[in-house]
């Protein structure tokens, strides 16, 4: 390669195509604008109108989506390519993936933006903290970067989407308004592991690039095709590039985070990460697996089938032992990351579209589950620990029922969107040939309903406790949250058929 | 376009459980009633469905109605019934306002008791009347969310244990039979006539599937280990007499009555058909081994309970050991007994469970040593223990000899030493009832609070009085129900190619009337 003829040209500016990358500058506008709210709106209005920005942004960037996705296959005129250069793709799974982002976005601000009268009295011992609104900017800073990290089509690109998304969340988790130290604490665990995981994707980022000569995508899948002479670097640098994401994916062994910064979050946060994390970062997963590595995956399947057997078992195993609802919930996310790899692993169509699906099926429901659980609250703030959730049926039905609902949901009963999502990845693995995922799918499916079935039973088969935490009314945001996510829930469980063809025909990766 | 018998049947409960779920909390009189219509109406026209069923005919599903519901992978809203089905949707509809009258008296959150009940009616008609696998599928799951809280909430003492215990029982089961549904649909989306690469689910496309023994070994296990836990067979009928015991008196009754029958239905349905060569040549003879440990071990172990309810739960394992001996022994006499004996321990069972519970809600006991003598104080009352409990050892005359004797006789045609063993059974069937009678109503009053129990009131007497009818009915005249099973049990046993080694069905139901 002539480096020094490259280096004496005038660098031009790629023409961007900006149409494609609508959503994402809009994402980003808001963001800015946000910024803009917080510096100069007048601080009693500076939390609706902040809201009312990233939701509007949020909006806008779902519509551009949704119009890109129907123009997508549209033959005339097909927007699905390589935007910036080929640094950005904007396909089927990306627009798909985004969408899903977008939509859970939503459901997880109308969370953040919700300030319950309990905030406005001081905690013990401690001093009334102003609400903090720079939450909305964070959080749509960090939604942009998901975006790109689904579309990106350069592992640098990637890289930066994924620094983009991941500080500000380091940020939002230490905002908590009580229970702070725990709070910063898991700001800081997740911050430096964070640092850590983001140190060995970029370690696997150069040992690509020293193979093959580029770090874009499609270079890279030629490379792999035409075999270079030190297949080290592939292997390593693929070991190492998937290490990181499968930290951000929460996967055993690389899931120690998850449980304390989803306890010490505050819970809108939780939701926020559990949700939407996940979709970008298995989407971001879903890319480099299935786009430049395709032709490793004889290679890759049977460790990350290993990965997912492992995730599984790990999260649904230990869920079992934890006696704090978040730190249950954030087990459960693990299993359900176990779930979602199964998916991946199958490296089918079948697989592609059942994670998909899985991802937007599973945010919605567990925005509702973490939704329920910054209703209930004692003296303290949020009542999180099992035992005070003893009675609650008796005590408030429709709260108890609501996460009733949302625990079945989890667990995968038919007519939920869980078990539809169960339903998709697992018929993917079978016809990829991965039965023995689907068989310890199933047992830890088992396994995880017990812990599941066990806080039915303290809701409903025990009597209250007494001075229990009170439930409060559902405020109106969370109950347009709470309302989203039932709908979803059923929808996707009763009536899956119009979003499984959305994902059916956004199973494809441009390469 | 003919009438939706079936959809009409399944929704009308869940219709009336959504209706009675808005009716304000305090109108418990109002809840009730409309609970009782529903499951009434249901009832009638389940009736009225019957009439139209035609026993000769060519088609193997009747009233058969279908619908797209996933088209991306072959999933359709598919019902039909064959006679098997049809008779233990009769049975539900039957029980169902027999159970919800029996549960007046629930007084804690009696809106969700009865809502509860009627959600578990449309799963479990939902259940006999999928013909698509996905659908049934997802009744059989979507049922235990139901039942489980029936337990959990309105329980005995140790209800929490033993719905978790049920719960995760069923589900793991069910789970393991999902895989092998998946395989199933799988195999459909590889060159199956008449089936897009999408594959499909319905169950008539999959009989033609053509799959080899080895495979069909492990898929008839898959799906053998969901029924055999439902059944339940020995060793996999741990949670049933907790479940039994601690559910209330209608959890109780449409457990054994109905949900049981789900198990050996799902044998008849799904393993023997699907997978014919595997349940021929590999799992006749175990299973049928299962079936008499089942008859023995429930039976002796009923004989030592103490507890009335445990009592009958366990006679329950042993009366199922009959339907899956008379099931595996392949012969018509054999499976169109086993699918009469289904319907019949439904009444006998379900009849015991109501009278104990009667006798529960008027002393708040169920152990027999709190007993005695009741005949004396409740005559009415003991008369239909009997009755029930003569039912369930077999006596001629009542349901429960018809089916014994076919089951014994099918067995005993195709595996002599297999009949003989099974046919001990009844001398311990006799033993566990009439010990539990002679201890509970007969002799001296030995406790002083029973000295003033009340018999029947008017309610209980409209509760039991169908029920028994039945027994007799049935005990006298099983011609009728034989003619509806036959087509449906002869269409198994040609899928196994088995043929009768004795004399054919109709002589034999012909002498036993």
């Amino acid at each position: 390669m002539n480096v020094a003829q490259e280096v004496s040209t005038t660098i031009n500016s790629p023409s961007i195509a900006y149409s494609l990358i609508m959503p994402m500058l809009v994402v980003f506008g808001a963001a800015i604008v946000g910024v803009l709210v917080e510096a100069f709106v007048p601080a009693r209005s500076r939390r609706l109108a902040g809201l009312a920005v990233a939701l509007l942004g949020v909006f806008i960037a779902l519509g551009f989506v949704i119009y890109l996705a129907q123009n997508l296959n549209d033959l005339k005129n097909p927007v699905a390519g390589l935007v910036a250069r080929g640094a950005v793709a904007v396909d089927g799974p990306a627009l798909f993936l985004q969408g899903a982002i977008l939509a859970l976005a939503a459901t997880a601000l109308l969370l953040l933006g919700e300030r319950t009268p309990a905030d406005e009295r001081p905690a013990a011992g401690g001093q009334i903290r102003p609400v903090q609104t720079e939450t909305f900017s964070l959080t749509m800073f960090s939604i942009g970067g998901m975006m790109l990290f689904v579309s990106a089509h350069n592992l640098i690109v990637m890289f930066i989407a994924l620094e983009i998304l991941s500080l500000p969340l380091y940020l939002l988790c230490g905002l908590a308004r009580r229970r702070r130290l725990i709070s910063q604490e898991s700001a800081l665990k997740y911050f430096l592991l964070g640092a850590f995981s983001s140190a060995f994707f970029l370690y696997g980022l150069a040992l690509l690039y020293g193979y093959a000569g580029s770090v874009n995508l499609t270079a890279l899948y030629d490379a792999v095709y035409e075999p270079r002479s030190n297949e080290t670097l592939l292997y390593a640098g693929l070991a190492l590039l998937a290490v990181g994401l499968l930290f951000k994916v929460g996967a055993a062994p690389f899931h120690f985070w998850t449980p304390d910064v989803y306890q010490g979050a505050p819970t809108s946060v939780t939701a926020l990460m559990a949700a939407c994390t996940k979709v970008a970062a298995f989407g971001a997963l879903l890319r480099v697996l299935l786009v430049p590595f395709f032709g490793l995956r004889a290679d890759w399947r049977p460790a990350l089938g290993a990965v997912a057997v492992l995730t599984m078992v790990v999260g649904a195993v230990i869920a079992v032992t934890q006696t704090d609802v978040k730190r249950m919930l954030a087990y459960s996310s693990v299993a359900h990351a176990g779930f979602i790899l199964t998916g991946v692993a199958a490296s089918n169509r079948a697989g592609l579209k059942g994670s998909m699906f899985y991802l937007l099926a599973y945010g919605f429901t567990v925005i509702g589950g973490f939704a329920v659980v910054t209703l209930v609250r004692d003296g303290n703030g949020e009542a999180s620990h099992l035992s005070q959730w003893q009675g609650l049926g008796k005590r408030s039905p429709l709260v108890a029922g609501l996460f009733a609902f949302f625990l079945f949901a989890l667990a995968g009963i038919p007519l939920t969107s869980g078990f539809t999502g169960k339903f998709t990845v697992f018929e993917a693995a079978v016809e990829g040939g991965a039965t023995y995922l689907v068989i310890v799918g199933v047992i830890c499916s088992a396994i995880a309903a017990f812990f599941y079935a066990r806080v039915v039973v303290l809701m409903f088969f025990q009597e209250p406790v007494a001075d229990g935490p009170s439930v409060v009314t559902p405020p109106w945001l969370t109950s347009a949250a709470l309302g989203l996510s039932v709908f979803a829930t059923v929808a996707l469980g009763v009536a899956p058929d119009l979003l499984l063809r959305v994902a059916g025909s956004a199973d494809r990766f441009i390469r | 376009m003919t009438f939706p018998w079936l959809t009409t049947i399944g929704v009308l409960p869940l219709v009336g459980a959504l209706l009675i779920a808005v009716i304000p909390r305090g109108r418990v009189a109002l809840i009730k009633s409309a609970a009782i219509g529903f499951a009434v109406a249901t009832l009638a026209l389940t009736v009225a469905m019957m009439t139209q069923f035609r026993s000769g005919s060519d088609a193997q599903f009747q009233f058969a109605q279908s619908y797209q519901w996933i088209p991306d992978y072959g999933i359709g809203f598919r019902v039909g019934v064959d006679g098997v089905a049809l008779l233990l949707i009769a049975l539900t509809a039957f029980l169902v306002p027999v159970v919800l009258l029996a549960s007046w008296n629930v007084t804690s959150k009696t809106k969700s008791y009865f809502v509860l009940i009627l959600v578990l009616e449309t799963a479990l008609i939902g259940c006999f009347a999928a013909t698509d696998v996905f659908l049934f599928y997802v009744f059989f799951e979507v049922m235990l969310v139901p039942m489980y809280f029936l337990i959990g909430v309105w329980g005995g003492e140790r209800r929490v244990y033993a719905a978790v215990k049920f719960f995760l029982y069923t589900l793991l089961a069910g789970l393991l039979m999902l895989v092998a549904i998946l395989t199933m649909y799988f195999r459909t989306k590889n060159g199956l006539e008449g089936v897009g690469a999408n594959g499909t689910f319905e169950y008539a496309k999959w009989l033609e599937l053509d799959i080899p023994q080895a495979t069909q070994n492990w898929l008839f296990l898959g799906f053998a280990i969901a029924f055999a836990v439902k059944v339940p067979l020995f060793p996999f009928h741990t949670w049933l007499p907790d479940a039994h015991t601690e559910a209330p008196t209608g959890g109780s009754v449409l457990l054994a009555a109905v949900m049981l029958k789900i198990g050996t239905f799902g044998f008849l349905r799904y393993s023997i058909p699907l997978f014919p060569e595997a349940a021929r040549d590999t799992f006749a003879t175990p299973m049928m081994i299962l079936g008499l440990i089942g008859i023995f071990y429930g039976a002796l172990v009923a004989i030592v309970q103490k507890d009335i309810k445990r009592l009958v739960a366990y006679t329950s394992i042993a009366h199922l050991g009959y339907i899956v001996l008379g099931l595996f022994a392949f012969t018509s006499q054999g499976q169109a007994g086993s699918v009469l004996y289904m319907i019949n321990h439904g009444l006998s069972t379900g009849a015991l469970f109501l009278i104990i519970g009667f006798l529960y809600e008027r002393r708040h006991t169920r152990l027999i040593s709190e007993y005695g003598g009741l005949r004396k104080v409740v005559p009415v009352l003991a008369g239909t223990f009997l009755i029930a409990g003569l039912s369930s050892l077999a006596l001629p005359g009542l349901n429960g000899f018809v089916s014994e004797f076919l089951v014994l006789l099918g067995t005993y045609s195709r595996h002599p030493a297999l009949g003989i063993i099974a046919t001990f059974g009844i001398i311990l069937a006799a033993l566990y009832i009439l010990i539990a009678y002679q201890r509970t109503m007969q002799g001296e009053i030995t406790v002083e609070a029973n000295r003033d129990l009340k018999d029947l009131t008017i309610r209980e007497k409209v509760v039991i009085g169908p029920v028994l009818v039945l027994i007799i009915a049935l005990g006298v005249v099983p011609g009728p129900a034989l003619r509806v099973i036959e087509p449906a049990v002869e269409r198994v046993l040609d899928r196994v190619n088995a043929t009768d080694p004795a004399p054919s069905l109709t002589e034999t139901a012909g002498s036993s009337k």
